[in-house]
């Protein structure tokens, strides 16, 4: 009932977040035309103007907008002259998914066992190592990982492509350029997640009832301690799977984030459009999917 | 354990705080990088350069044939493709981008917590409007709004100059643009953090004490319920900065940073980026930037984890 009603609800605050998005770049200085050949008589752009609608009311404008999504029309870009924006997500989209959803594994895969192993050995030399390496990647931007990846493993060892993207063997360097980060921050949220759990006193009972610590930290501790987890992972993928600038950039990957830069500096305000709405959506419903599936492995949570 | 009773609450933090090696460490590394990036200027003094070694007193921005040297003597970490001296150049930039995380981090803590206190100290419906405004900016992709903000400021800047605004005046707004921006996207979490603490806090009997004594808004919320705060803002505050770094070496990365002639950490990254290709590997233009970056980050985020370990109440029971 209560994630029925979340779902509902979704539907004005995607509507007032694409407003917000639309108003914003209108209403600031700078246009999608600025930077046409010059000189661009005012004939033309007045011109140019007119054949996108941009003359009407901002709220007009808005209201061709969603009756335009209504028949599944997100408009023309303006500065990608021949491509409507539904053809540039649809190029973009499976790239950056992929990319994004290789990431996405990498650092649960990576982050998970290792937050959880560093908590259940605390204070040892495991914990101290592996600690400070979630850390320290977390402190390296990806504008250094990406470079010194490349240098490393595609230029001085030749093992991988230096770029660009298609078979499995490119997708590695991305893939660790963009997740290295995450996996940090999961490992660190599960160490403290399961450094929270382990005095709870379903723990002590289960310990009391005779159970080995191996399968204590498996079945009790391990559904509890996730949990922090589980919160972060729905923003984590929804940035994961709209792209990164960064990466797609240094690989020369065709994904969405160089639009999502690239619309917001050139104006293009249908893109723009476009990109925040698919952004929104996905991170609206993977908050929903995190927060569903938190409820079912703490059974202690009730939402109403 | 012989704790004195009558030290405040963050007096018992400050002692935790350094009786924790680590974070007391880093705090350390921190304190000597900014004494190094400080006084950096110095040594290239006339009374002191003769008696320093050459690779010391190089000027940040002096042009010179010796392009791409990798590290040796005259230059210890190398030259850029300019001819510039590396280490010069990521002590510049480490001081800017230590300048850009602290006041980008200070906007994004004023904007935090008069937000934060506002809607947490007001309640009802107030509070709900506040922080739905708040749950709306966090659906919106942060780099559209702030690449938005700043291309923006950057047309402004450029109509102001036509209109006779001195290059040093221009610099210093497109600074503070910068240092809004960043600051504008990152006051989301901490307006959240401070609201919960509020709400726990303004119904407390103290508070209430202060209210029957006649203490009006402004002195409840500065005198009474934010000093209860300080603790975790300081805390996250912390955190903010290597974020906000991170951020700027972004936003260089894509030429709306910190602009030539001038050199952040960001910057410097962004430019040997550029340089890479499969001939020839140009790899301390990415190293030593990156490595002071990422110790800076470090460091920061070890001095954030042990104060908070430090105010964590959690802590206390344990004492």
């Amino acid at each position: 009932m209560y994630f029925l009603k979340r779902i509902l609800f979704m539907a004005p605050l995607l509507v007032l977040i694409s407003f917000l998005a639309f108003v914003m770049v209108r209403v600031v200085p700078g246009g999608p035309f600025d930077r046409e050949r010059k000189p661009a008589s005012p004939e033309i752009e007045r011109h140019l103007r007119a054949k996108y609608h941009l003359d009407e009311p901002v709220l007009r404008q808005y209201l061709r907008y969603l009756d335009g999504i209504a028949h599944g029309d997100f408009g023309a870009s303006l500065k990608y002259r021949n491509r409507s924006v539904t053809d540039i997500i649809a190029q973009g989209l499976p790239v950056s998914l992929s990319l994004g959803a290789l990431a996405f594994c990498f650092a649960l895969g990576a982050g998970i066992p290792l937050g959880f192993f560093t908590a259940a050995h605390k204070g040892g030399w495991g914990d101290y190592a592996g600690s400070f390496m979630a850390l320290f990647v977390i402190c390296i931007p990806g504008l250094v990982i990406g470079p010194v990846l490349i240098m490393l493993f595609a230029i001085h060892w030749r093992w991988f492509p230096v770029a660009l993207w298609g078979t499995p063997w490119h997708a590695v360097l991305p893939t660790l350029t963009l997740g290295l980060y995450f996996a940090g921050r999961v490992a660190r949220l599960m160490h403290e997640g399961t450094l929270a759990t382990l005095p709870s006193e379903f723990v002590t009972t289960a310990r009391a009832r005779g159970l080995g610590e191996a399968a204590v930290l498996v079945k009790h501790v391990f559904p509890i301690a996730v949990l922090p987890v589980v919160s972060y992972a729905g923003p984590m993928l929804a940035d994961l799977l709209t792209g990164s600038f960064v990466v797609e950039n240094l690989f020369q990957i065709p994904g969405l984030g160089v639009f999502m830069v690239n619309s917001s500096l050139n104006r293009d305000y249908t893109l723009v459009a476009g990109l925040v709405l698919l952004y929104a959506i996905l991170l609206l419903a993977l908050n929903l999917a995190a927060d569903f599936l938190f409820s079912v492995l703490d059974p202690r949570v009730r939402y109403e | 354990m012989n704790k004195p009773e009558n030290l405040s609450p963050n007096q018992q933090a400050w002692r935790r705080f350094r009786h924790n090696r680590p974070a007391a460490a880093a705090a350390l590394v921190l304190a000597l990088l900014v004494l190094a990036v400080l006084a950096w200027p110095l040594l290239s003094r006339p009374g002191l350069a003769p008696r320093l070694p050459a690779a010391l007193t190089h000027p940040p921005d002096a042009v010179s044939d010796a392009q791409c040297q990798p590290p040796g003597p005259g230059h210890w970490f190398g030259t850029d493709v300019h001819g510039r001296d590396l280490l010069s150049r990521v002590c510049h930039g480490a001081r800017l981008s230590l300048l850009i995380g602290l006041i980008g981090a200070a906007v994004s803590l004023v904007i935090g917590v008069l937000w934060g206190a506002t809607a947490g100290y007001c309640g009802g419906r107030w509070d709900s409007v506040m922080m739905r405004f708040v749950d709306v900016l966090y659906a919106l992709p942060s780099i559209i709004f702030v690449i938005v903000l700043i291309t923006a400021l950057n047309a402004f800047l450029d109509k102001m100059k036509s209109a006779g605004l001195s290059a040093a005046g221009a610099q210093w707004l497109q600074w503070a643009g910068l240092f809004g921006g960043l600051g504008a996207v990152s006051w989301l979490t901490m307006a959240r953090i401070v609201r919960g603490q509020v709400l726990t806090l303004r119904h407390r009997a103290f508070v209430d004490a202060s209210r029957a004594l006649g203490a009006g808004h402004a002195r409840l919320v500065l005198r009474h319920i934010l000093p209860n705060v300080y603790g975790v803002i300081i805390v996250y505050l912390t955190l903010t900065i290597p974020s906000i770094m991170l951020y700027e070496s972004f936003l260089s990365y894509l030429g709306l940073g910190i602009q030539p002639p001038q050199a952040s950490l960001g910057s410097l990254l962004a430019g040997g980026a550029e340089q890479i290709n499969s001939i020839r590997v140009y790899w301390w233009l990415i190293v030593y930037p990156g490595a002071t970056l990422a110790l800076t980050l470090l460091a920061l985020n070890f001095v954030g984890d042990g104060l908070r370990d430090a105010w964590d109440p959690r802590a206390e029971k344990g004492a």
